[in-house]
């Protein structure tokens, strides 16, 4: 496997979807390949601290304004 | 990822015969998670907080067809991405803006990466909580709508390749293709914050086709 293959293969290859066999073909390209190992491994990790981000609290004026659409709306008071 | 409430079965019972309360405390449980989301695919603050109240009103005027088949957060994703693409539809016919249904002009070709950089291990630790969020959130923002869309419901949301078509009304191969160069977008992007030699400020990667 050549690294324009890795690329093509990157995301199956993190989410886990990836044949066996190419996955041992991938591995073995890893196991020589500096610039490929970065590439996995900080698209791998792109992908977590996303995964992992927890949104910030809603902002007080967009918060007030939607308490007042529920209230417009359905009457519902906070 | 949000907590789902304990007593979610109960509450959506309660809000489907019409209590508002309930339905209240069920949508307070997530409403900062459908703003970012929101944000995330509208690209503007504007556009995410009208998404974020209609969402809220749509789902609880169509609370009665929940069949509870999903977690309530899942049902009312798929709402809030319906307004959020609506929205980003009528921004891109009022400023011809690239649409979300516009084909990836891609020809085929690999990604190309310009950065390579390792990141040393738990780089988001250099930052404080705070700070690391406005990082993901600004790098997110610079992302192609059509790229923002699949990554945020893949990634962010967790949900699968085949939702995600469905939910944009896209080909499977078309997620699978978009969501690699957001990734590969995204990762080059933060190589700026997280990448080893960087904390200097200094752009010290050399372009390169793998």
């Amino acid at each position: 496997m050549v690294c324009k293959q890795v690329l093509r293969r990157l995301c199956d290859y993190l989410d886990g979807n990836l044949d066996p066999r190419l996955v041992e073909e991938l591995s073995r390209h890893l196991g020589h390949c500096e610039d490929c190992n970065i590439v996995v491994d900080t698209t791998r990790k792109t992908i977590e601290v996303y995964c992992k981000s927890e949104p910030m609290a809603l902002p007080d004026d967009v918060k007030e304004r939607l308490d007042r659409a529920l209230y417009e709306k359905l009457g519902w008071r906070p | 990822m949000p907590t789902h409430l304990a007593n979610e079965t109960e509450l959506v019972t309660k809000a489907r015969a019409g209590d508002v309360d309930a339905f209240s405390t069920l949508i307070r449980q997530y409403d900062r998670y459908i703003y970012r989301l929101a944000l995330h695919i509208t690209g503007n603050q504007e556009d995410a907080e009208d998404v974020l109240q209609e969402a809220m009103l749509k789902a609880y005027t169509r609370i009665g067809q929940f069949q509870g088949d999903s977690r309530f957060y899942t049902w009312l994703v798929r709402i809030a991405v319906n307004e959020a693409l609506m929205k980003l539809r009528k921004r891109a016919t009022h400023a011809r803006e690239v649409s979300l249904d516009e084909p990836v002009d891609d020809g085929g070709r690999a990604p190309v990466l310009r950065e390579i950089e390792d990141w040393g291990d738990n780089p988001e630790q250099r930052y404080a909580r705070v700070e690391l969020q406005s990082i993901l959130d600004s790098v997110i923002e610079r992302l192609e709508p059509m790229y923002r869309a699949v990554f945020v419901l893949r990634d962010v949301e967790n949900f699968s390749t085949e939702e995600t078509a469905e939910m944009l009304n896209l080909s499977v191969p078309a997620v699978k293709s978009r969501l690699l160069r957001a990734r590969l977008q995204l990762r080059e992007r933060l190589n700026k914050f997280f990448g080893k030699g960087k904390e200097s400020g200094l752009q010290t990667g050399t372009p390169q086709t793998v």
